[in-house]
């Protein structure tokens, strides 16, 4: 059990069965899971924008959707967020790989990461720093339950460190 | 002189039963005017998301052993916008959706300005991508050839691309909220 087989488990036990993706490095092997998994149908898209839209579709024919992305891709999808998840009420759990945070090494991440929490605040979607994989099994089928109630948006953020702590370490 | 209107009219005269996602503005407000149904879902606010909506919604009707069909009504300037959903449609390759393209190579709920479209043939870009079942349409003259029950049972993904000449109609305003809309066409989906 690592810090991704949790995130994993939270969305089996959420019942998500329906996955958009744009890639991060750091959900690489949660993305290997999803695909090897029969009961999620997973689509990889070429914008987040465009995935938020086929997520709409697939909960109104009764799929429960979540969105795998980088925070660099809330950028690519600020209006489909208030016009179509918001607008309309369409739930989503969004996981987001949060970049840009301590332990970053790219320069051109910084700049969105620094934007990231301040654009999910503008938008009023409700989100929650996952740090420890500990709890991030449990928060992430909370998150879901919350989407589902609400019909709205919840964006779980994962920033540098969580990937590279393991779960039960004492130290967290 | 045909226009946008009176490809929607025709395409809505010639449905049945299938689900329809109509696209941002003018054309879901002329189809509104047209003919309300419960199994249409007006899309506003997020241009560009009509075919990625039906592509969602076909791809959750085949996991559910669902055989009813999708027909997107999406515009020349909207496909622009999001390119890339054309791709993922066909890598994706959903049965059961219908991809009806009015291109009037203008943006017409802004005032009819020009669109790229008047300069490449987006019947062939879907080819190129792999398409097997594109189909075109000059409707300038007359929408009579447009008869959606044609394509409805190919196994698609079908992209009907259907040229008119710009120019909206005196549509009236979608008087249902969003969550209404939302709430009915989700209903005659899980009934």
């Amino acid at each position: 059990m690592d810090s991704t087989d949790v995130i994993y488990n939270g969305l089996k036990n959420a019942g998500i069965n329906f996955i958009v993706s744009v890639p991060c490095a750091n959900l690489k092997k949660l993305l290997n899971l999803i695909d090897d998994d029969d009961d999620i149908k997973h689509v990889p898209v070429t914008r987040e924008e465009e995935g938020f839209g086929i997520c709409a579709g697939a909960y109104m024919g009764g799929m429960k959707p979540a969105i795998l992305m980088q925070n660099s891709g809330l950028g690519n999808s600020v209006n489909v967020l208030a016009s179509l998840n918001k607008l309309y009420n369409f739930p989503i759990l969004m996981i987001i790989s949060h970049r840009g945070t301590f332990g970053e090494g790219v320069y051109g991440q910084i700049p969105m990461s620094k934007a990231t929490t301040k654009v999910l605040d503008s938008l009023d979607i409700i989100y929650h720093k996952v740090d420890n994989p500990n709890d991030a099994e449990e928060i992430v089928e909370k998150a879901w339950n919350l989407s589902k109630i609400s019909e709205e948006p919840i964006a779980l953020l994962f920033d540098i460190n969580y990937w590279k702590r393991s779960v039960n370490d004492e130290k967290i | 002189m045909m226009k946008r209107y009176d490809a929607i009219k025709r395409i809505v005269e010639s449905t049945d039963d299938e689900f329809i996602i109509s696209n941002i503005g003018f054309p879901s407000r002329e189809l509104f005017g047209i003919k309300d149904r419960k199994n249409t879902f007006y899309m506003s606010g997020s241009m560009g998301m009509a075919t990625p909506i039906g592509l969602g919604l076909s791809l959750a009707l085949e996991q559910n052993q669902d055989d009813r069909k999708v027909i997107v009504i999406d515009g020349d300037g909207s496909l622009l916008m999001n390119f890339g959903e054309l791709v993922t449609v066909y890598a994706q390759n959903p049965s059961n959706l219908i991809i009806a393209l009015i291109d009037n190579e203008a943006y017409g709920s802004t005032g009819s300005q020009e669109t790229y479209a008047s300069r490449i043939n987006l019947s062939n870009i879907a080819k190129s991508i792999g398409f097997n079942e594109v189909y075109y349409i000059d409707a300038k003259n007359s929408v009579d050839d447009i008869d959606m029950q044609d394509y409805v049972n190919k196994k698609g993904p079908v992209f009907l691309h259907i040229k008119v000449n710009p120019g909206n109609s005196d549509a009236p305003i979608i008087d249902l909220t969003p969550s209404k809309i939302k709430n009915r066409f989700m209903k005659q989906i899980h009934e």
